[in-house]
């Protein structure tokens, strides 16, 4: 049974998280338990951690092991399908409306690509140009633009060609895909998709009919080119907790058309550097680390703009030790830092005044130095003949090799 | 087949940018333009195309009264002293696909122009309007900078507006200022990294979203290192070389490296103490867990890249004749 998401009951100073706004009560932290019991999805416990370990034959992702995806619906279906044989194909996307990506954009494809190559599955990467050109009022060419730019990035997180296909929604609607976007429409009333996603008279046709666009890569039969015959291939879907309503809407949906539901793995949103107050900002520079931040940028920014739990001097600081619940550093640390016997140490440590704020603010800075280096490497060898070849519309024989 | 007055034209009003037109008889000269033009309360515009001595090619644009020295502005992308001469007829019609007398930074919107590198005077940024020939010279244009940077920014270029005028020094201690606009098909300083394949036509549909090579010649100059003043470019730290493309042998080369850096920092003196005779045991786990990663993710980039260049021959190869 889904819990409907009812619009109408957020009007106490509740927290708010819908795919375009998300803050916390108060200016607080996000309250995850909560969120999780409204949406109606479930906790990510140990035993999955465990079990894609077993499946897998490779150790889990770190987001796996830190409770970085910590939510999800019908894994354990996904999981007893792949230990029977039956594979699966992996769905995310992202709406390209800024050409700087930050870490937490990075976030959700570099957990992807750790599921495609842990379990040999197929990729499709959704690109809504046509959503940020409805509400970020970008021309049609601006969104396609920066698609192709975000696709850069996307593509040097380091996706296997031969397994994954990238599309825009202005290059692919159409055709089959469109027919399921129809097919999904005519499930969903005016009343549902305003009482799911908060439209008002106000607000213009498009945005009132773009749910079933994000809806429809959920069903192997949009993409014919990849998934003819398999119209009973599951689908996986990583993403970032505030995309749920768009998924809930689609589950709802899907047995309806004669579909498997589609499968969530849902994350935590990547605090800002000022701290736990909601998502990164593209428009506040100061507010993330971006793909295109110079060595010198990392060590400012987390120098000076990160939110730390240290105390306010050295004496009090080795007497009642760093507040771990806000502390920036040592949240990046937990998302970024492979180490688990490492981090370990360096909490207990902070934690209890021996270990200094500006020592775990350095080795965050080199860890993230290191990431944003490597991503920016793989990001020089990406061309745009690459990106052409990413999101051709062609077979991918091998892409359950 | 370069783009045509009306299709730049076309695509200005597509994009939303304002401009003014105005119709004349063709001139080749700023004077000859000023007859026309000169009252409609736009600044009028010089236009250079230039040629260094590694057949490099530049566009220079300034406000008709900003003086430029071609000796200065060679010294200043590092080209030496008489590095940068005007470049022949032919050039015009074959990189710019403009006629004569008609160098304008749209020319930057033919796929031939794609490694003709664009200097802007910033002179322009303070001017309400400035007048540039739009591809042909029986018409001007009058368009503010923002509009000029809209346009470009469509075409995958990246403005950046520098003083032409300025005459910094250049030498040992205080490198080219303008190095960064050199393009870098052949690099200009000895530590340049070398670039990844990227051909010359293009398959992408949709004209805005056409070549990104300014982006890659940006992206592949050296920052200069230090004190001197850098324009501000699509910032790229290149002190290590970058992933080798599908180059089996440098793919080799940069896995070789990397293992043979991890092996030495691994085998110290402390090391042997601490382990001995399972020191070697010891190294290989260590290089195994601290390389696999990265090792795999150099293997995918030069599968994807081996896989695009057979995709973009496949899109290209012709069937047997039966």
């Amino acid at each position: 049974m889904e819990k409907t998401d009812d619009k109408n009951q957020q009007q106490e100073e509740e927290q708010v998280v819908n795919p375009w706004e998300v803050s916390a009560k108060d200016g607080g932290k996000i309250d995850y338990d909560k969120l999780i019991d409204k949406f109606g999805c479930q906790r990510l416990d140990q035993s999955f951690v465990d079990r894609v370990q077993r499946l897998t034959s490779r150790p889990p992702h770190v987001f796996l092991r830190r409770g970085v995806f910590f939510a999800h619906r019908d894994f354990n279906d996904i999981l007893d399908a792949y230990e029977r044989g039956e594979k699966f194909y992996l769905y995310t996307g992202r709406g390209p409306s800024s050409e700087a990506l930050h870490l937490g954009h990075l976030i959700p494809f570099m957990f992807t690509k750790y599921l495609q190559d842990a379990f040999k599955v197929p990729l499709v990467i959704q690109l809504t140009d046509d959503e940020k050109c409805m509400w970020k009022n970008l021309s049609v060419e601006e969104s396609q633009r920066l698609a192709r730019e975000n696709a850069k990035d996307i593509i040097a997180c380091g996706f296997d060609i031969s397994k994954t296909f990238i599309f825009s929604d202005f290059d692919y609607v159409g055709g089959a895909f469109y027919k399921n976007m129809v097919k999904v429409a005519k499930c969903v009333t005016y009343n549902k998709v305003v009482g799911i996603f908060g439209f008002t008279g106000e607000d213009h046709i498009g945005k009132v009919s773009f749910p079933p666009v994000q809806a429809v890569p959920s069903f192997p039969s949009s993409f014919p080119h990849l998934f003819s015959g398999k119209d009973n291939l599951r689908c996986l879907i990583p993403c970032a907790i505030d995309q749920d309503p768009y998924f809930r809407m689609t589950r709802d949906v899907a047995p309806r058309i004669g579909y498997h539901k589609p499968a969530l793995i849902e994350s935590l949103f990547f605090p800002a550097l000022q701290g736990e107050n909601g998502k990164m900002s593209a428009s506040d520079p100061n507010s993330a680390i971006y793909v295109t931040d110079s060595a010198k940028d990392i060590k400012y920014k987390v120098n000076k703009h990160a939110f730390t739990g240290g105390q306010e001097s050295i004496e009090k600081h080795r007497q009642y030790g760093a507040n771990l619940e806000v502390d920036i550093p040592i949240k990046y640390l937990n998302f970024f830092l492979e180490d688990d016997a490492e981090l370990e140490h360096i909490k207990k440590e902070y934690g209890a005044g021996r270990m200094l704020t500006g020592e775990v603010k350095k080795r965050l800075t080199e860890v993230l130095t290191e990431l944003v280096e490597r991503h920016r490497r793989a990001r020089a060898a990406v061309t745009d003949e690459m990106v052409d070849a990413f999101m051709a519309v062609r077979p991918l024989p091998n892409m359950f090799d | 087949m370069g783009y045509s007055k009306d299709q730049l034209l076309a695509r200005l009003k597509e994009l939303q940018i304002e401009f003014s037109q105005y119709e004349h008889p063709i001139v080749l000269t700023v004077e000859a333009q000023a007859k026309y033009v000169g009252n409609t309360g736009g600044v009028l515009s010089k236009n250079l195309f230039l040629k260094d001595k590694k057949h490099r090619y530049y566009v220079v644009s300034a406000l008709a009264d900003t003086k430029v020295d071609l000796k200065v502005l060679s010294q200043r992308l590092g080209l030496g002293k008489g590095g940068l001469r005007m470049a022949p007829e032919e050039a015009l019609g074959e990189i710019l696909q403009v006629p004569l007398g008609c160098v304008t930074p749209f020319a930057v919107v033919n796929e031939s122009a794609r490694h003709v590198s664009l200097l802007l005077d910033q002179g322009f940024k303070t001017q309400k309007c400035c007048i540039f020939h739009p591809l042909s010279n029986d018409m001007s244009i009058s368009l503010n900078a923002q509009g000029l940077d809209k346009f470009l920014e469509s075409v995958g270029r990246n403005p950046s507006y520098i003083d032409l005028e300025a005459n910094p020094p250049v030498g040992k201690d205080q490198p080219p200022d303008l190095a960064a606009f050199v393009p870098s098909d052949s690099p200009v300083l000895s530590d340049l990294p070398g670039k990844a394949p990227s051909s010359q036509d293009s398959t992408v549909k949709s004209v805005g979203a056409a070549t990104n090579s300014a982006a890659a010649v940006t992206a592949k100059a050296v920052k200069p290192s230090g004190k001197a003043q850098n324009v501000k470019e699509k910032p790229v730290d290149s002190v290590r070389p970058p992933i080798p493309a599908a180059d089996a042998g440098k793919f080799v080369e940069e896995l070789l490296d990397r293992a043979s850096a991890l092996l030495l920092s691994e085998i110290s003196e402390d090391s042997i103490k601490q382990h001995g005779g399972q020191l070697g045991d010891e190294v290989a786990n260590n290089i195994k867990k601290g390389l696999r990663e990265d090792l795999k993710n150099l293997a995918t980039i030069f599968k994807n890249t081996a896989y695009t260049e057979g995709f973009y021959a496949g899109t290209r190869y012709q069937p047997k004749r039966l």
